[in-house]
C-alpha cells in the first residue's frame, strides 16, 4: 500500500488524530499564557524572584516526558491517564519561552520611554498595560511561538498517556515497522508545527512596534488563505466523523486500558468487543506507555488491561525471577489483590516469553538450536536489545551471566525494529517476543532457554476489583485457554505485518472462535 | 494668552543626594530657588548631577538629605501621580512612544486625567498648530515617520498639554542638526515667555544656556559653582565659566560679534 493509499483509506482517522493534537496544543499554550504572561510581568517588578522562578521553568523543560507523565499519573485532580495529564505536562513544557520573553520583552522598553511614562504621571499598571506591554508585545509573541513549536512535538509523546493526537499514528507506526503511519504522523506534525510557526510568526509582525504599517505580502497572503481553508475543511471533515463515530452509551461503562504494543492492544479489544456485545459501554485508552495501565488501575482511571504473569512478578512486585509457571501464577495472584485489590484473571492460554532470535541461515549453517549451544559465538556477533530487556530485573544482565554471553556490541534499541535490524544483519541476536508474528515471515529462529532463565509469562487480564460484574466474569471465563501461541502469532502478524485493522482482526477472530 | 497667576515655584534645601552602590554624592547640599515664570539652565558637563537634579523634582528621585519643594511643599509629602501630572517633562527625541500616534501621544496626560474624547482632540490640535505642525498632516502619524525636529516639537506639545506651570526640560534640543536647533530653540523661548512658563533645562550646550537662560547655574561634581545672568555669566571671572566661554571662541570665533546673547534679545518680545 503506497503512502497515497494509506491516506485515503485513513483520512478520517488522521483528522481526527490532528484534531485531537491542535486542541491539546491551543489548550496547554492558552493556560501557559493565562500563567506565564503575569507570572512573567511580576518578576520584572520583583527581581529578587526573577532567577529562582526562571531555574525552576528551566528544570522543568529538561524532566524528560515521558517521566513527567510517570509523576502525573498517580496525582490526583491533575493526574490520572487521557488528556488533562497530557495538558499539565505541556503547559509546565510552555512556561520557560512565554515567561522567559515576557521579562525580556517588558525590560527591553526603551528607558527612556519608561521614564517619560513615569514622569507624565501615569500610574504603574498604567504604564505596564498602555506602554511596557504594548512594545513588549512582539517579544512575548516570539515566546508563545517558541513555546507553541516545542508544544507540537511534545504533544506527540501525550498518546503514551492515552491523550490521543499524532503520537498515534508514529508510536504505532514504530511498532508495526510501518513507514505510512510514521510518515503520516510526522509529516502532519511537522505541517502543524509549520503552519503554527508561520500563523504566530505572522501575529508577531503585526505586533512589533516596526510592523504597525507594515502590510502582508501576497506570498504571506496566499498562504494565509490555505491555511485557512484547509483549517475549515478540515474541522467540517472532522466533526462530521466524529458524530458518526459516538454511538450508543450505556449506564455501565468500564475502561479498558493496553500497554503500546501490538498484542497488548489485540488482547484489549478482544476483551472490550466481548463486552461491547454485551450491551457494556467500553471505553478504550489503549496505548498507553511502560507501568501507565498499571498506575491507571491503581488509580481507578481504568477497569482492566492485558497482562503477562512474568511481568507483574518481576517488574512489579520485584521478586527474583522463577521458573515454575503455577507459583509465579499462584503469588501474582495473592499478592495483587492483598497489595492492590486487583484480581488476575485465569491465563488465557499462551506465553508471551522473551524468544531469543537468529537468522535462520546462521542457525543451520553453525547447526543452532539452544542458547547454550550459541553462547560461543556471541563475541563475533552485535546484539539488538529493546530498552525494556536492558533494564528489567529478569532482563540482560542475568540472561548474560546464565549462559556467559560476551557480545562484540550491545545495541539498545527500540524492540520494534530489533526484527528488521536482525533480519537485515544490523545485529546478529536480539531478545524478540515468542508470539511476535513476523518470525516465521522473516526466516527467524527461536533459539531454546537449556538453562530456563527466562521466567514464564503466561497472558492474563489484570481487572480492578470493584469492576467486576456478571458480563465481565462471563467475558473472563470464556477466554480462559481460548487463544494458543500460534493463534496469538497470527493475529499479530494479521496486524503488524498485514497492516490489517485492529478491530476487523479481532472481530473476525471472535466470529470463527465463536467467543 | 493668559496664564493664571500661579506661585509655583521650585526650591532646593540643602538637598543631597546619593546612591547605597557609591560613595561619592551625586548632588551635596544644594540650594537653589526658581522664581516663577523664569527659565532656569542647569549646565555642567555629563555627570555633574544636573539631570539628577531635574529628576529631584518630579520626584523620580527623593533627596537623601534636605528638602525639594514644588509649591511651598516637599516633594515627600506630593502624591507622585499628581505632582507628575502637573509638570511638563520633555527629553531627547521627546521620549515619545512609538507604537502610540502624534494624536495619542500629545493627548496624554489630558486622558491620564480623563478629558472627554472631543476636548482632548480640539487641545491637540491647538497644541500642534502652537508647534507648528499642521494637525491634519501629523495627527494620525507614527512618531518614526517624523523627523527629529518634529519630533521634538511633539515632545513639547505633550508637555504643554495640560498646561502645567513647571516645565522640566533634559537635553531637549540634544539631538538636533545645528540649524534645526537654533530655530526651535528660538521658538520654544518665544512660546514659553509667550506663555508665562517656568522652565528649568538641562544642558551641557553653553550657547544654548545662554540664548535661553534667565538665570544659569553651572554645576560641577553634584554643586552649583556660579549662579548667574547671561550677562553675568559671559562677564564671570570663574575658571569653569571662562573655560566654556573659550569652546564658544573657538567653535564661533568668526561671528564673534554676532554673540548668542544678542540673538536672543531680537527673539524675545
Amino acid at each position: 500500500m503506497n503512502f497515497w493509499q494509506f491516506l485515503q483509506q485513513n483520512w478520517p482517522e488522521l483528522l481526527t488524530l490532528i484534531r485531537q493534537h491542535i486542541v491539546l496544543v491551543l489548550a496547554s499554550i492558552a493556560i501557559a499564557v493565562v500563567i506565564g504572561v503575569p507570572t512573567g510581568i511580576a518578576l520584572t517588578r520583583y527581581a529578587s524572584l526573577r532567577s529562582p522562578i526562571l531555574g525552576l521553568a528551566n528544570i522543568m523543560q529538561t524532566i524528560p516526558s515521558l517521566a513527567l507523565f510517570g509523576f502525573l499519573i498517580p496525582i490526583p485532580f491533575i493526574g490520572g491517564i487521557g488528556a488533562r495529564t497530557a495538558l499539565v505536562a505541556l503547559v509546565l513544557y510552555s512556561l520557560l519561552p512565554i515567561i522567559r520573553n515576557t521579562v525580556t520583552g517588558v525590560l527591553a522598553v526603551d528607558p527612556n520611554v519608561r521614564e517619560a511614562a513615569i514622569a507624565m504621571g501615569m500610574r504603574d499598571g498604567q504604564v505596564l498595560r498602555q506602554v511596557e506591554l504594548p512594545l513588549a508585545m512582539g517579544v512575548i509573541v516570539t515566546g508563545i511561538r517558541v513555546a507553541t513549536v516545542i508544544a507540537v512535538g511534545v504533544t506527540t509523546i501525550a498518546a503514551a498517556v492515552g491523550a490521543g493526537g499524532l503520537g498515534v499514528y508514529i508510536f504505532r507506526g514504530l511498532r508495526q515497522y510501518d513507514n505510512n503511519l510514521l510518515l503520516a504522523g510526522a509529516l502532519a506534525a511537522a505541517l502543524l508545527a509549520l503552519v503554527a510557526d508561520f500563523l504566530l510568526g505572522l501575529l508577531e509582525q503585526k505586533l512589533s512596534v516596526d510592523g504597525k504599517t507594515q502590510k502582508l505580502s501576497m506570498v504571506q497572503k496566499l498562504l494565509l488563505g490555505i491555511i485557512a481553508i484547509t483549517i475549515a475543511l478540515g474541522a467540517v471533515a472532522s466533526l462530521k466523523n466524529r458524530t458518526s463515530q459516538s454511538g450508543a452509551s450505556g449506564e455501565r461503562r468500564i475502561v479498558i486500558a493496553s500497554k503500546d504494543f501490538t498484542e497488548s492492544i489485540i488482547l484489549a479489544e478482544i476483551a472490550a468487543q466481548l463486552l461491547e456485545a454485551r450491551g457494556v459501554s467500553v471505553e478504550r485508552q489503549f496505548e498507553l506507555g511502560g507501568n501507565l495501565p498499571h498506575e491507571a488501575l491503581l488509580s481507578g482511571k481504568a477497569d482492566l488491561y492485558p497482562e503477562y504473569t512474568g511481568t507483574c512478578y518481576a517488574a512489579i512486585l520485584h521478586h527474583q525471577p522463577v521458573s515454575d509457571p503455577r507459583r509465579v501464577y499462584d503469588q501474582v495472584k495473592q499478592e495483587y489483590a492483598i497489595n492492590f485489590n486487583l484480581d488476575i484473571s485465569q491465563p488465557l492460554g499462551f506465553e508471551n516469553t522473551f524468544a531469543i532470535l537468529v537468522r535462520g541461515e546462521d542457525a543451520r549453517r553453525l547447526k543452532l538450536k539452544t542458547i547454550s549451544e550459541a553462547a560461543p559465538q556471541t563475541p563475533k556477533w552485535r546484539a539488538g536489545l529493546g530498552q525494556d530487556f536492558m533494564s528489567r530485573p529478569d532482563g540482560f544482565p542475568g540472561f548474560s551471566k546464565t549462559y556467559g554471553l560476551k557480545f562484540s556490541e550491545v545495541r539498545e534499541m527500540d524492540l520494534s525494529l530489533t526484527y528488521i535490524a536482525l533480519s537485515s544483519k544490523q545485529v546478529d541476536l536480539i531478545a524478540g517476543n515468542s508470539t511476535e508474528g513476523r518470525i516465521a515471515k522473516l526466516d527467524l529462529v527461536q533459539l531454546e532457554d537449556d538453562r530456563h532463565y527466562f521466567p514464564p509469562y503466561e497472558a492474563v487480564y489484570v481487572v480492578r476489583k470493584n469492576a467486576i460484574s456478571p458480563d465481565l466474569n462471563e467475558v473472563l471465563s470464556k477466554l480462559v485457554n481460548a487463544i494458543s501461541t500460534e493463534q496469538m502469532r497470527e493475529l499479530n502478524y494479521d496486524v503488524d505485518g498485514n497492516k490489517r485493522d485492529v478491530k476487523e482482526v479481532v472481530r473476525e477472530w471472535i466470529t470463527k472462535n465463536g467467543k | 494668552m493668559a496664564t493664571p497667576v500661579d506661585n509655583l515655584l521650585v526650591e532646593f534645601r540643602n538637598v543631597s543626594y546619593s546612591v547605597p552602590a557609591n560613595s561619592n554624592p551625586i548632588i551635596s547640599n544644594l540650594n537653589l530657588t526658581v522664581h516663577e515664570g523664569e527659565t532656569l539652565v542647569l549646565l555642567g558637563e555629563s555627570g555633574c548631577g544636573k539631570t539628577t537634579t531635574l529628576k529631584l523634582v518630579n520626584k523620580l528621585y527623593l533627596p537623601t538629605a534636605g528638602d525639594v519643594l514644588v509649591k511651598n511643599k516637599p516633594t515627600t509629602e506630593w502624591d507622585s501621580i499628581a505632582l507628575r501630572r502637573s509638570i511638563g517633562y520633555v527629553i531627547q527625541e521627546g521620549g515619545l512612544f512609538p507604537h502610540f500616534t502624534i494624536a495619542r501621544n500629545v493627548g496624554l496626560v489630558p486622558s491620564l486625567f480623563k478629558w472627554d474624547e472631543q476636548r482632548i482632540r480640539s487641545r491637540v490640535s491647538e497644541l500642534l498648530t502652537m508647534v507648528g505642525l499642521e494637525p491634519s498632516r501629523f495627527a494620525e502619524r507614527y512618531p518614526r515617520e517624523l523627523s527629529g525636529g518634529q519630533r521634538q516639537r511633539i515632545g513639547v506639545a505633550r508637555a504643554l498639554a495640560a498646561d502645567p506651570a513647571l516645565l522640566l526640560l533634559d537635553e531637549p534640543f540634544g539631538a538636533l542638526d545645528p540649524l534645526t536647533r537654533l530655530s526651535l530653540q528660538k521658538e520654544f523661548a518665544q512660546l514659553t515667555k509667550k506663555l508665562g512658563k517656568t522652565v528649568i533645562l538641562v544642558t551641557h550646550d553653553v550657547r544654548e544656556a545662554l540664548l535661553l537662560g534667565d538665570r544659569i547655574a553651572l554645576m560641577h561634581a553634584g554643586e552649583i559653582v556660579v549662579l548667574e545672568t547671561p550677562q553675568g555669566f559671559v562677564s564671570s571671572q570663574n575658571e569653569k565659566v571662562k573655560a566654556y566661554m573659550d569652546t564658544l571662541e573657538v567653535a564661533g570665533s568668526r561671528d564673534r560679534e554676532n554673540q548668542p546673547t544678542l540673538d536672543r534679545e531680537e527673539e524675545t518680545i
